[in-house]
């Protein structure tokens, strides 16, 4: 405190300095430091704890980046590619100039890890051991955080290869395969025992030498359809199709020119930009609502109508018949979401169909298990650890009631992980504790500028192979960078150069310290800090 | 970037008040209210001048709160030699102390004068004026509070229009200190055609720094005016004092520049603009310019001041390119 001995120069004041006299006894309200939850980590599906890694990005160091991004989700160049990111939706810079590009920088940084070799650290072992049966997204997430905590992992995959949805459905150019093969290869590197071309029929049947197991097969029975089908009519639902195309491209019916795709979800406009790939001279997608109503993502809709395809609203498919089909006019009335069919019809011509209606669990494997029960919509039913009726059995994905997106996946099999670790040891699992959401209103846009989103298109050739559009290094630092740091102390010291009582200390790593005997509790830096990372409270 | 924060991790050391190792010139545990403008301001001058010089200041100062709040025998706050006189002439003791120093061959050291505005405008005007007039190597610096706040919120001559302080309390008519009146001393001093005169606000510390860095090396006098808000004496919450210092700036009431041998040579054009009547309306000293007895005259005329201002020192942000 007592700087006199090192001044340079005539100062001779040491003792009698005002240090003496502690300012801190007029306070009546102090300030402090606080973390908050910024919006984007409070809504990202797998829990990143994106701000924080935005802020290494920042700086540029890349590798602590993707270390804190593989704390909550091992597939940062997958999750940069597919995942929907509800994060931007809710950045607080939408507010400003236009959300951060969370998805492109996880993407960029998910891709520096794989061109760098980056891998995960090997676990030990422990005794126990846990069946995960169904390789996709959720199954491999639960894998990767067992592991993690040292639990010995068989994985049993009824395809020949794992990823799921991710592989079976997700279109490779939006994914490539060597992408996410990398991924998935990090994972099992961690030691996990993986049985493909394995088809669990009962689980019954299975658990047996296994401590816990967790149940990820997703959503694989396409729905039926009620629209009449004429003998030899070319129809193909949408997980045949994408399963075929990955595995037995072969097996595929020819689609000729005209397809109609019939859907309103991703899997539908997923479906007609490959078809249309595939060599198809006109597609269109039917749907019986407005166009305001697709639920497939406004990217993957911008993308489908910027190459040709076409979307036909407020139709329905009756009947398929050999190179048409038979539409009827719906009414949809928005407000009540209520859907009714007029006798208005028309005939479309049509080569082939897809019907990408959606897709449900086949319950077969459940059979001798009245334990776990499944709801009237279709979906295991679990409680709030994750757990089934069975003891010692969870399930997660795509199979229980929720989004049914990788990113929810991926969370899912964390929270799993959490679950089946803390049932084994006998316990509760913690809580997460949540800090409150730090909104725009507690930013100070007096310290922050307008600097434009860098936004690159993802759309390429009408082709299988994806464009390359991640950032160089140059611009992750420069779109990290514009993160407002939403409730977290970004060390802009702010609170320590407009402190008038010098009442913060400011320690060697740079981390800041109110110091109690001078602060006057005037609120200053309260009122200054940019993110909201202070408040004022009550002394004592 | 239109308004810096302080410091930041990514950019090393940008500002003397962001280092770990500064100075502290005017150490903690003096007796300034909370937050009060004027601790800060000095603080950040004379850390930015002991930075620039290796520690080579010695400083005089003027009564007022400056002087009161940070030496309460047999407490001193001050972290560099320091010497306090009379309310009126600290320009004059300055420039003794600099011919003492000068004679002892020691010109490495550099001297300066601080005060608030009532110190400088009013009773040691005299002093101030002799003292750039004989172009003594000091660098005075104003502390403009807007009022003589020791004694009690009296008016200085540096008090803004309409304002209402203990001897200009609105009655009836009369709307708080009257319009053409006082004195514009960063004008003053530009007259007598200094080396160096410039404006400065805790609102921008950047700035702030950057002018004393420059203005404490030139040979010869030197004048620096820094608006600190003064929590009491304009009424408003202590949390609020660096928001009310920016918004000063961002209304056009006081105008960032620097004047060097009686020309503006810069000034700091206005980003995110606020309006005349917020300033005002955040502040209890305006309250009775609004509500019942609101004059519309008297708020025009403060935004004439404005906008004079704006057109003058070129404040507009296209103005300067
Ligand atoms: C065409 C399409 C595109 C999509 N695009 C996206 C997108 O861009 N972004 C996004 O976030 N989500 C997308 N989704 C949704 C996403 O793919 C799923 O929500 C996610 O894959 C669900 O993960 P899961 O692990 O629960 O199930 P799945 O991915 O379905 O994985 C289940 C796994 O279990 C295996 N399995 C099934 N039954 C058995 C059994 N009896 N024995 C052993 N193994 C079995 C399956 O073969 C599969 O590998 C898309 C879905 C589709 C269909
Ligand atoms: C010759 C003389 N007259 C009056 C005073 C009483 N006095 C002390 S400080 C002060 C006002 C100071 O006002 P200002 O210079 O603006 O500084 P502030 O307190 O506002 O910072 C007055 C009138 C005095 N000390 N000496
Ligand atoms: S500005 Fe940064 S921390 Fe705030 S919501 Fe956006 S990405 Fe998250
Ligand atoms: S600015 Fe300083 S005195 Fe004011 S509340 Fe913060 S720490 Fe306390
Ligand atoms: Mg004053």
């Amino acid at each position: 405190m007592d700087k006199s001995m090192d001044k340079p120069f005539a100062t001779v004041l040491g003792p009698a300095t005002s240090l003496s006299n502690k300012t801190g006894s007029w306070r009546t309200m102090r300030p402090e430091y606080i973390n908050m939850l910024p919006p984007c980590n409070a809504t990202c599906p797998a829990g990143e704890n994106i701000q924080q890694w935005l802020s290494f990005a920042q700086e540029g160091k890349f590798r602590e980046a993707w270390d804190v991004m593989v704390k909550d989700n091992p597939f940062p160049a997958i999750m940069g590619r597919i995942c929907y990111h509800t994060c931007e939706k809710v950045c607080n810079r939408n507010q400003f100039d236009g959300a951060v590009n969370i998805n492109l920088l996880e993407r960029s940084i998910g891709d520096i890890a794989i061109a760098n070799g980056w891998q995960f650290k090997p676990v030990l072992e422990t005794k126990k051991k846990i069946l995960i049966i169904g390789g996709g997204p959720s199954g491999l997430s639960a894998a990767y955080f067992l592991r993690k905590l040292g639990y010995g992992v068989t994985i049993y995959e009824s395809n020949i290869k794992l990823g799921g949805m991710m592989r079976y459905g997700v279109p490779r150019y939006r994914l490539p395969g060597n992408i996410m093969d990398t991924e998935i290869r990090r994972i099992i590197d961690l030691g996990v025992n993986v049985v493909c071309d394995r088809r669990v029929r009962s689980v019954r049947d299975e658990i047996r030498g296994f401590d816990a197991t967790y149940i990820a097969v997703g959503a694989y029975r396409a729905a039926k359809t009620s629209a009449e089908i004429a003998d030899g009519a070319n129809v193909i639902d949408a997980v045949d199709f994408f399963r075929k195309l990955e595995d037995a491209p072969l097996g595929l019916p020819n689609f000729g020119k005209k397809v109609v795709v019939y859907g309103g979800g991703n899997t539908a406009v997923d479906a007609a930009r490959t078809v249309l790939r595939l060599g198809a001279e006109s597609v269109k997608i039917v749907y019986r609502r407005t166009i305001n109503n697709l639920s497939a993502h406004d990217t993957e809709i911008h993308d489908a109508l910027s190459e040709g395809i076409e979307v036909m609203c407020l139709r329905t498919i009756s009947a398929v018949n050999n190179g048409k089909v038979l539409l009827n006019v719906m009414n949809y009335d928005e407000e009540n979401d209520v859907l009714s069919k007029t006798d208005k019809t028309d005939w479309l011509p049509a080569d082939s169909v897809i019907f990408a209606i959606g897709q449900s669990l086949d319950e077969g494997i459940l059979k001798e298990m009245p334990e776990i029960s499944v709801s009237e919509q279709g979906v295991i039913e679990i409680d709030k650890n994750m757990m089934t009726g069975a003891k010692g059995i969870f399930a997660g994905g795509d199979v229980i009631m929720g989004k049914r997106t990788v990113t929810h996946a991926i969370g899912g099999g964390k929270k799993a992980a959490k679950c089946i670790d803390a049932y084994l040891r006998g316990q509760e699992p913690v809580a997460n504790v949540k800090n409150q959401t730090a909104a725009f209103k507690r930013l100070n846009m007096t310290y922050f500028s307008h600097n434009p989103r860098i936004d690159v298109s993802r759309l390429g050739d009408i082709s299988f192979e994806e464009k390359d559009i991640s950032y160089s290094d140059l611009k992750i630092v420069a779109e990290a960078s514009r993160c407002f740091s939403c409730g977290n102390c970004f060390h802009c010291d702010n609170c320590y150069g407009y402190c008038p009582d010098n009442a913060i200390k400011k320690h060697q790593d740079g981390s800041l310290e109110i110091n109690l005997d001078y602060c006057k509790g005037c609120g200053i830096c309260v009122a200054e800090c940019p993110c909201g990372a202070m408040k004022m409270t009550l002394d004592e | 970037m239109s308004h810096p924060t302080i410091g930041n991790r990514l950019v090393k050391n940008v500002t003397v008040q962001s280092m770990r190792d500064r100075p502290n010139c005017l150490t903690s545990g003096h007796r300034a209210c909370q937050g009060c403008g004027e601790a800060l301001g000095a603080r950040c001058v004379l850390d930015a001048a002991y930075a620039a010089t290796g520690g080579k200041i010695a400083v005089v100062n003027a009564t007022g709160c400056l002087e009161v709040f940070s030496c309460v025998y047999p407490e001193n706050s001050w972290q560099v030699p320091w010497l306090h006189s009379l309310f009126g002439n600290a320009p004059a003791v300055a420039t003794g102390v600099a011919a003492a120093f000068k004679q002892q061959g020691k010109s490495d050291v550099r001297i300066i004068a601080q005060g608030g505005d009532g110190a400088l405008s009013d009773i040691g005007m005299g002093c101030l004026s002799g003292m750039f007039e004989r172009n003594d190597d000091v660098l005075c610096v104003c502390y403009d509070n807007q009022a003589y706040m020791n004694t009690g919120v009296q008016r200085s001559g540096a008090t803004p229009a309409f304002a209402r302080t203990a001897t200009t309390l609105p009655t009836g008519n009369y709307l708080g200190n009257d319009a053409q009146t006082g004195k514009n001393l960063p004008k003053i001093a530009m007259a007598h055609e200094i080396p160096y005169v410039a404006t400065a606000s805790i609102g921008n510390i950047h700035d702030l720094e950057e002018k004393v860095t420059k203005a404490i090396h030139i040979r010869g006098a030197k004048y620096l005016h820094v608006h600190v808000p003064c929590p009491l004496g304009w009424g408003y919450s202590p949390s609020d004092t660096i928001k009310i210092a920016r918004a000063a700036v961002q209304c056009g009431l006081f105008p960032l520049f620097e004047m060097e041998r009686g020309k503006i040579m810069k000034s700091t054009p206005i980003k995110d603009p606020v309006k005349v009547d917020d300033y005002l309306k955040s502040q209890r000293r305006f309250a009775h310019l609004f509500g019942k007895s609101a004059s519309p005259e008297a708020l025009a005329a403060l935004q004439d001041i404005a906008d004079n201002n704006i057109r003058d020192y070129a404040l507009a942000e296209n103005a300067n390119g």
